[in-house]
């Protein structure tokens, strides 16, 4: 050994540090290994070495997650059935849903978009909001968590960068100005309601803390 | 109030690989080594993801060759009276200064061009950083990573606009929007970069200081 005594000791740490029977997390981004110790009432759990915010317990989190997933479910579906806008160009009047405007590609030479446009802005929001109310709701309740709730989390967590709707709702507002020289526009119910949703996917976004619904769920698997 | 919480690092800063186990990304929870399958969350485990630069690079690749004819062809075909006026991206913005609409034309560029292309150059700088490895302002390269993956989908605006476009403003009127090829190249483009940066490992971005850690880990 050629090094310190500075040095010994690290090695020393390495061999004794993780002890079996302890249950460890590693930091996401840096990979640092950490002692799974309860977070306190209000406080978060951050990366000593990179910042990452690693775990929150914040009263009412999950209520909160809950609401807005619950809530984004019911605004999707309003979304889908009321008229989203109408449009009138000399006292000709054109109507266009939700399913109008994802599906405009369809009879287009680039109709393969439809396919993508209607998953990112309907059907992924969809099953993500589907999924989170599935695993929560139960939890929430004081119940065991629902068959494959671990599942729909999971699948909750990887399609969260390819639910799109409030990307969409930035693309409308654009596509107004643009033709607002050339016919007036009635804004439906469902646009509203797609409005409502930006709001959701934020404090969904804010308040969900991923690793601390797993260990819950992970605590009801061990009963 | 924010209470710090004690985090208790098994100080100084101890991976979990060097440690023998293996971190999950989807739930924190560290699995001691030889684990395949995290027993929390049931996700597939990678102490790194194997051949991540690799899969960062070919993504990216097909990324730009996708941004190329996003750029070049036409992504609005705008027909006024049996008139077609085809647009591309830039045109768009263009056109969008022209009737005075800064704000509406900035974000279009922003979703379009400023986003695609530094998004580009991040992820470019980020590999070529990991490939060397680099030491350097690893925390101004962990925000980069962050806000790469974050904006990433914020791009696919203007396809969305496009869609709108053609739906409402369609035949039996004066004018008619249809989409042009380049609203797809676009579409994939956008797909392809947010593929580039979820293949990328940040764990990585920090490995080269564990080169000073005993080589036993
Ligand atoms: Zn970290
Ligand atoms: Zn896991």
């Amino acid at each position: 050994m050629h090094q310190g005594r500075k040095g010994q000791s690290r090695v020393q740490r390495d061999v004794t540090g993780p002890m079996p029977g302890e249950s460890y997390l590693a930091c996401p981004t840096c990979d640092v290994l950490y002692l799974e110790v309860p977070v306190p009432e209000g406080g978060r759990l951050r990366c000593d070495r990179c910042r990452t915010v690693l775990m929150t317990n914040r009263a009412g989190a999950m209520d909160r997650t809950l609401a807005a997933a619950f809530a984004s479910l019911i605004l999707l579906v309003i979304a889908l059935f009321f008229p989203f806008l109408e449009l009138s160009i000399a006292g000709v009047v054109r109507k266009a849903s939700l399913l109008d405007a994802a599906l405009a590609f369809a009879d287009t030479l680039v109709a393969p978009l439809s396919i993508a446009t209607t998953l990112l802005i309907i059907v992924l929001p969809m099953i993500r909001a589907l999924a989170l109310t599935y695993t929560l709701l139960p939890l929430r309740l004081g119940h065991p968590p629902a068959e494959g709730a671990g599942r729909a989390f999971r699948l909750a967590a990887h399609l969260r960068p390819w639910a799109m709707a409030e990307v969409f709702i930035i693309g409308v507002i654009v596509a107004l100005v643009k033709i607002a020289g050339l016919a007036s526009v009635t804004l439906g119910p469902a646009f509203w309601a797609m409005t409502a949703l930006v709001l959701l996917v934020v404090i969904e976004a804010v308040s969900l803390d991923e690793w601390s619904i797993w260990q819950t769920l992970d605590r009801w698997r061990h009963r | 109030m924010v209470h710090m919480a004690d985090t208790r690092p098994l100080a100084p800063p101890l991976t979990a690989r060097a440690a023998g186990y293996v971190g999950c990304r989807t739930c924190g929870k560290a699995t001691p080594m030889p684990a395949e399958i995290c027993p929390r969350c049931g996700s597939t485990l990678h102490s790194r993801f194997p051949r991540s630069l690799q899969r960062v690079m070919a993504w990216l690749l097909v990324g730009l060759m996708a941004y190329i004819p996003a750029n070049l062809l036409p992504m609005l075909v705008t027909t006024t009276l049996g008139r077609a006026t085809p647009n591309t991206i830039v045109g768009g913005v263009i056109e969008l200064v022209h009737y005075g609409e800064w704000e509406i034309a900035l974000i279009v560029f922003a979703a379009s061009v400023l986003i695609p292309v530094s998004k580009f150059c991040v992820i470019l700088y980020l590999v070529w950083s990991i490939h060397r490895r680099s030491r350097l302002d690893v925390h101004r390269r962990i925000v980069l990573y962050e806000i790469v993956e974050f904006i990433g989908r914020w791009s696919m605006v203007d396809v969305f606009v496009v869609a709108i476009l053609t739906a409402l403003v369609h035949i039996g009127f004066i004018a008619a929007i249809n989409p042009g090829p380049a609203a797809l190249f676009f579409a994939l483009s956008v797909a392809f970069t947010m593929l580039s940066a979820q293949a990328l490992d940040p764990r990585l971005i920090w490995d080269t200081f564990e080169q000073d850690r005993a080589p036993n880990g």
